[in-house]
Formats: C-alpha cells, sequence, structure tokens
C-alpha cells in the first residue's frame, strides 16, 4: 500500500510547489503594492456603468446534449483501459466482450448520426 | 504510517468543507466549482486507499464530464437560485434531523464493523496484492462479469436514446450540407440553355 | 477468472433477454434508417417480438443460474416474465390507437419500451445485487425517458422530472441497502447472502442493509410512504404510458420485492415481515381513503393502484409459500384487469379529446353500454367481489395471512376493502345513473379485443383461468426455496 503511495509523491510535490507558487504571487501584491484606493478610482471608468444584470444567460439546450452524448462515450472509454491493462489475462473471450460492448455503443453512435444530433442545424 | 493518515485528514477535511459549500455558496457556479473540488479530495481518498483506477476514472469522468455538464445545466435553467435559497431556512430543522440520523446509521454501522470484524473478512473476490488494480478489475469485468458489462453498455445506449429523443430538435427549412449530392450534381441538373429569340425576351 | 459460460447452448435460460435485446437494437436501426416515421411498423414489429418472447419463455423452458451466479431463471422468474411480457404487448396494443393524440408516435417508444421490459425481465432473474442494480437502472432509465416523452407537454415533462428525481432518490437508497449488505455478509450473490446470514444472528448493519433495500424497492412499487410520486407521473404522462407504468413495472418489482425477502433473507424472515406488515397496511388504508376525493381518472387509478400493491403484500407478510403464491396470483389477476381497465379508457375520445375526469363518463352506459359494462365489471372485480378474478385474488392473499395468524391484518384489508368500493362504486354510478353529456367516437379494434379478453378473463376467470393460474403460480412459489 505504502509502495501504491510512494509512486504518487512526484504528483503531491508538484501540487504542494504549485500551491506555494500561486499563493505566493497571490498574497505578495497584498503586501509589497502600494495601495491608495479614493472612491474616484476604484468606481467604474467614467463612461461606465455598474452592470446592470447578471452576466449569465440561458444556453441553447444542444449544448447539453453534446456534453451528455461526451459522457455517455467518455464513460465507454472508461472501460477501456483496464481492458487494455489486461488484454493478455482475459483471452478471446474478453476481446469478444468488449466488441460486443462496442457493437452495442456503435449502433448507439449511428442512431445519433441518423438522427443528426451531430449536426449544429 | 503517519503520512498517509494526514494525508486522510487533510483530503476528508477538504472534502466534507467544500460539500458544505457546494450547498451553502449563493452562486450556483460557485457551488458547482466546490463541487469538482470535492470530487478531486476524494478522488484523494480513493487513492489513499489503493483503489487508483477508481480515483482516475473519478476526475476523468466526473470532474472531466459530470461537472461540465453540471455548469450546462447551471447555466440553462438561469434560475434565480438566491431567491430558492430564501427558503432554505425554513426546512433546516427537518434537515438536521435527518443528518442526525444518517449520522448516527453511519456510526453503528462503523461500531458493529469493530464489534464483529470477521464480517468483513470473507470476500466474493479477494485482492491480490501483487496485480495492479486497473488489471485486477480488467481480469474480472470482462470475463466473470460479463453480464454486467454488457447491460451497462445497453444503459448507455438507452441514454443516448433518451437524450437525443427529449431534446434533439430541428428548426425547420434549415438548408443543409448534403455532400454526396452537391458532389453528385452535373451541369444538366442546374444549367438550362434557353434559346432566346431576339426582341423577346423569356 | 473466467467466465462460466463455454458456448451459445449454455446460454439457453437467457435465450429471451438475448431475443429481446437484438430485436430491440434491430428495431431501433429499422426504425433509424426509414425516411419516414413508422411508428406503426415498429410497434407492430416490437408487439411481435414480444410475443415471441413469450411463446419462447412458455414453450422452450430452460431453467438455470448464468454469468457466475448474475442471473437466475427458475419458475418464478418464467411466471413473472411472463406477465411482464403481457403486460408490455397489452400496453403497447391500447397505444396504437392513441399515439398521436398523446405525442407518442416516434418510433423510439416502443423501442424504448423493450428495452425497459428487457430490465424489468433482468431484474426478474437478478440473483446478484449488482445484477440488481444494473437491471434495476434499466428499467428505470427507459421509463424516465418514456415518462417525458411528450415533450412538449408541460405536465409530461414534470411527471419524467419528478420520476426521475425521485426514482434516483430511491436507487441512491437501495445501493446504500446493498452495500451495507455486501459489507456485513461479504457476498454480493442472493444465494451466498442467505447463507452468510444464516451462519449466524444478524448484525445490526445487514438490519439496516435490508430496511434500506427494501425502502427502495417500496418506492417502485408504490407501496405508502413511497408513493408520493405515483399520482402526479400516473396523471402527467400520456395515458398509454400510464398503462404501461401500472402494469409491467409494479410485477417485476414486486418479483424482485419478494425473491429478495422471501428468499434471500428468508433465514431473517422475522424481520422483514414487520416491514412488509407495515407498509402494507400503510398502503391499502391511505390508498382507500386518498382516492376518495380523486376526480381526475388516472390519479384515481394512481392511488388504486396503491391499494393493490398493498394487497398483495398482505400475502408476502405472512411469509409462506401460500403467501407468495398468492402474490403471484395477485399480479396476474391485477395486470389483467390494469390492462383491461386502460384499454376502456383510451377508447373514450369523445369530440373534446380523451377524457381526463370521472365526470366525464357521465351516461356513458346509454352511448357506449360494452365499455361501460366492461369497466363496471373491471370495477367489481377491483373491489373484490365475488365471483370475479379480484375476489379469488384477494381470497388467496387473506387467506394466507390467516393461515400465518395475522388475523388483524386480514381484518383491516376487508376493512379497506370495503372503503375502496365507496369509489369504484362513484365511477360505475356516474356511468349508470347520470344523463349523458359526450358522444364518444367508436372503439378501435384492437382495443375492443383487448377489452373483451380481460373481461372475459375477469368474468369466468374462476372456471377457466384461475385453476391453472393458480397450479402455475405454486409451482413458481415453490422454487424459490
Amino acid at each position: 500500500m505504502t509502495e501504491l503511495l510512494s509512486d504518487y509523491l512526484p504528483i503531491v510535490i508538484f501540487v504542494g510547489l504549485s500551491g506555494v507558487i500561486g499563493l505566493a504571487l497571490l498574497v505578495a501584491p497584498f503586501i509589497i503594492a502600494i495601495k491608495r484606493p479614493d472612491p474616484e478610482k476604484v468606481s467604474a471608468y467614467e463612461c461606465g456603468f455598474d452592470a446592470f444584470d447578471d452576466a449569465r444567460m440561458k444556453f441553447d439546450v444542444r449544448f447539453y446534449l453534446v456534453a451528455i452524448l461526451f459522457i455517455i462515450f467518455d464513460l465507454e472509454v472508461a472501460f477501456l483501459f483496464p481492458w487494455a491493462v489486461a488484454f493478455r489475462d482475459v483471452g478471446w473471450f474478453g476481446f469478444w466482450s468488449m466488441m460486443i460492448f462496442l457493437a452495442v455503443l456503435t449502433i448507439g453512435f449511428v442512431y445519433e448520426w441518423r438522427k443528426g444530433a451531430l449536426e449544429w442545424d | 504510517m503517519t503520512l498517509p493518515l494526514f494525508f486522510f485528514y487533510i483530503f476528508s477535511a477538504i472534502c466534507i468543507a467544500s460539500a458544505l459549500m457546494v450547498i451553502a455558496s449563493r452562486n450556483p457556479v460557485h457551488s458547482v466549482l466546490f463541487l469538482i473540488l470535492a470530487f478531486v479530495n476524494a478522488a484523494g481518498i480513493f487513492m489513499l486507499a489503493g483503489a487508483e483506477f477508481l480515483a482516475l476514472i473519478l476526475i476523468v469522468v466526473y470532474v472531466g464530464a459530470v461537472a461540465v455538464l453540471f455548469l450546462f445545466v447551471v447555466m440553462m435553467l438561469d434560475v434565480d437560485f438566491a431567491e430558492l435559497g430564501k427558503g432554505m431556512l425554513q426546512y433546516m430543522p427537518i434537515a438536521i434531523v435527518v443528518g442526525i440520523i444518517f449520522g448516527l446509521e453511519l456510526l453503528m454501522v462503523a461500531g458493529s464493523w469493530f464489534i464483529t470484524p470477521e464480517v468483513a473478512g470473507g470476500s466474493v473476490l479477494p485482492i491480490d496484492a501483487g496485480v495492479e488494480n486497473t488489471r485486477a478489475l480488467g481480469q474480472v469485468i470482462y470475463t466473470r462479469y460479463v453480464y454486467l458489462f454488457e447491460a451497462a453498455g445497453i444503459v448507455l445506449l438507452v441514454a443516448m436514446i433518451g437524450a437525443i429523443v427529449l431534446t434533439l430538435r430541428h428548426k425547420p427549412g434549415v438548408r443543409r450540407q448534403d455532400i454526396a449530392t452537391q458532389v453528385g450534381r452535373r451541369p444538366k441538373d442546374a444549367v438550362e440553355v434557353v434559346k432566346v429569340e431576339s426582341g423577346k425576351g423569356i | 477468472m473466467t467466465s462460466d459460460l463455454t458456448d451459445i447452448f449454455a446460454l439457453a435460460p437467457a435465450y429471451p433477454e438475448l431475443a429481446l435485446v437484438i430485436g430491440a437494437v434491430l428495431l431501433l436501426m429499422i426504425g433509424v434508417f426509414q425516411k419516414n416515421n413508422h411508428f406503426m411498423t415498429i410497434n407492430g414489429l416490437a408487439i411481435g417480438l414480444m410475443g415471441a418472447v413469450l411463446v419462447l419463455l412458455l414453450f422452450a423452458p430452460s431453467d438455470g443460474v448464468l454469468f457466475n451466479g448474475g442471473f437466475v431463471q427458475d419458475e418464478f422468474s418464467r411466471f413473472m416474465k411472463v406477465l411482464v411480457l403481457i403486460g408490455s404487448i397489452g400496453a403497447l396494443l391500447v397505444s396504437v390507437s392513441a399515439a398521436e393524440e398523446h405525442a407518442l408516435n416516434k418510433f423510439e417508444y416502443p423501442v424504448l419500451v423493450l428495452l425497459a421490459t428487457l430490465g424489468m425481465m433482468m431484474m426478474i432473474s437478478a440473483n446478484d445485487l449488482i445484477s440488481l442494480y444494473v437491471a434495476l437502472e434499466l428499467q428505470s432509465l427507459s421509463l424516465y425517458v418514456v415518462a417525458a416523452l411528450k415533450r412538449d407537454s408541460a405536465r409530461a415533462t414534470e411527471a419524467g422530472l419528478k420520476y426521475f428525481v425521485l426514482g434516483a432518490l430511491s436507487s441512491g437508497m437501495l445501493l446504500y441497502g446493498a452495500s451495507m449488505v455486501y459489507g456485513f455478509t461479504g457476498q454480493t450473490e442472493l444465494g451466498a447472502i442467505t447463507e452468510a446470514i444464516a451462519l449466524g444472528e444478524p448484525s445490526i448493519g445487514l438490519i439496516f442493509g435490508l430496511v434500506f433495500l427494501l425502502a427502495g424497492l417500496a418506492f417502485k412499487i408504490s407501496a405508502v410512504p413511497f408513493h408520493m410520486w405515483t399520482p402526479d407521473v400516473y396523471e402527467g404522462a400520456p395515458t398509454p404510458v400510464t398503462a404501461f407504468f401500472a402494469a409491467a413495472p409494479k410485477v417485476a418489482a414486486m418479483a424482485l420485492f419478494v425473491r429478495l425477502t422471501y428468499g434471500t433473507f428468508a433465514p431473517i424472515s422475522t424481520d422483514w415481515q414487520q416491514i412488509v406488515i407495515f407498509i402494507s397496511i400503510l398502503s391499502m388504508v391511505l390508498a382507500a381513503f386518498a382516492a376518495i376525493g380523486q376526480n381526475n381518472v388516472k390519479r384515481l387509478i394512481a392511488y388504486s393502484s396503491i391499494g393493490h400493491v398493498g394487497f398483495a403484500l398482505v400475502g408476502l407478510s405472512a411469509g409462506s409459500q401460500a403467501g407468495v403464491q398468492g402474490v403471484a396470483i395477485y399480479m396476474a389477476v391485477y395486470l389483467a384487469m390494469t390492462i383491461g381497465l386502460f384499454a376502456c379508457i383510451l377508447s373514450l375520445k369523445s369530440d373534446k379529446g380523451y377524457i381526463e375526469q370521472i365526470s366525464d363518463m357521465k351516461g356513458l352506459a346509454q352511448s357506449r353500454p360494452f365499455i361501460a359494462v366492461i369497466i363496471a365489471v373491471m370495477m367489481f372485480s377491483l373491489i373484490g367481489l365475488p365471483p370475479l378474478a379480484g375476489f379469488f385474488a384477494k381470497w388467496q392473499v387473506f387467506l394466507a395471512a390467516v393461515e400465518a395468524r395475522l388475523y388483524w391484518l386480514a381484518v383491516i384489508g376487508v376493512l379497506a376493502s370495503a372503503v375502496s368500493a365507496f369509489y369504484y362504486l362513484r365511477i360505475v354510478r356516474t356511468m349508470y345513473f347520470d344523463e349523458p353529456e359526450n358522444n364518444f367516437a367508436a372503439a378501435p379494434m384492437e382495443l375492443t379485443v383487448v377489452m373483451g379478453l380481460a373481461g372475459l378473463f375477469v368474468i369466468t376467470y374462476v372456471f377457466t383461468f384461475g385453476g391453472p393460474i393458480a397450479r402455475m403460480a405454486e409451482i413458481a412459489a415453490a422454487s424459490l426455496h
């Protein structure tokens, strides 16, 4: 177990290091930079306005369709990893079980294509 | 042993804190970002438990895809969440009661685990320490659990059909590119040579 | 680790499922490669396919455990699968004429019904906590989509969303329970779990797991207190879809419920019997009183179905083989009554569209006497009046309860039946004693056939179908141990 974890030590060091650098860059200006705020200086630029509204707006539902189709294929790919790793162990049976799985999803893909779900109008 | 323990507490503390922030933050986009943080820390806990594959899948699928989908949904709905959240205090007492019950249950389960340790001993598939766990999963998913594997494929197919049936709409009257027809078009389909008599017009 | 599959013949117990999945995929491809919308063709083919699978199940039976214990085919699962297939065929049949009006005339509808049916059959055959969950999700996911298929209707979309959110919650509970059961027994296969439980005193964690599992399943059979979604979903979904929801998925979930309690958790039967008795009483009583105030036909049927689940659970409460036999008979009769009733409702189309309210049926006996008679017969049977099928179904479950010395449970059941008579008879009164308001179009042929068959089943049950069904149910119940 600890062996497995020590494999990941470089990542931990990397994440720690990037965290430290990021934090340092964020904190340093607070300490070093000169700050002399006054109401005019921090207000919106002279010909600008304060925001009227939320900047967010409704998305088209099509984005969602693309995203969900992406997730489905993403999950499919997730199944391919262990298959590739254990390919030698699972033999022909494992090979064909994956082929059937892929065939089912290819059917789904053909359906998508024919329905025009991959086209943007 | 102390280092994994240290990381465990770090991961779980951040995980719980960000899960709290998911429901507490006013801006739904921030909620999604905290959710991502919670996922990443949960992946860290999986990693500590030795489930490398699950940890990385959690990041690939949940952080990479599901969280993006959540962002889409948050944007798409365009609900005034601040307004929705106002009624939340009203439900707080019930939520606390439910939370306490769940907490007690968890404690009880953990307690009985300590009291009857032998129950956790027997396992369907004993873990072989010599095999890395992506390979160990691969060895059973495609053979022993082939039924579940194919069934999962069909569930994904249903998800595809469902997503398309429920959301796909084509605007009427949109002219699409049809490459085969375009390439297959010949001059005589489109151009007509008309003999025009002078002074008459067509 | 290898699979136990050696060749294609070893798969014989799973042929019906294989036929369904291959057929569903083929129909999907046929549908998508058609230039126009061929709903009728695909629907007809789907009905034919399920009919063929039904024949395969009945006349080429093959039992066994497959996929390293993930899948079991026995007498019980065959009985329940036949019911599920009949329910799905009935639902597709009654939606033929109504599909266009309910915006169901897409070829995806029969394909999704096929896939949902596949999920139900896998649920019935589930012999492992994981396959149980995957099958349940396959079934539920298809049903969520079907509920919201009429996507331009706000009510149908709301129904689909509500069903989805609450269904996801119940799946979560089920999964939580399954993980606890796994944690405390170390096994996922149902038979191995039984052995592990029988070894010693059940731990409190195992009981918790059992409770969560049953709570998740109680949601699927819509037993009180997990019934909240039923009236809204039944009302909001298009009527042919409601007909489907009320019939086949209930049977499948009930089969799973019985297999888990009576089969797997048999060593701790006293623990689950309390829960089953509790939800059975609540379902019967709440449904009987809540249905009285309903004016919408589909809401009324929703409460009625909650009540009938309660009655079926009376049989399971007994925890005996006779009780399980009673549940099986009850589900068969319930299925016939539900499909028949929905065929009647879907054949009532006036110039204002399909009926929604009970008051729309005023004076039906004068304009459409045949439909009125069938509805009346169904109502009397739902109350449980002799000599109709509903009476014998109730008789069987109450008898099992009495044999198990649950006298008061049987008494409560009989009282709840008496109360429920009030709202069933209200429909009969509206049809026969009120002045007609609407003109109804003639019923389409296939609906008349379904009505006729259901009516025949219910009326002549005691002479014709009753005996064989009781025998098959007995064999089915015996195969669980």
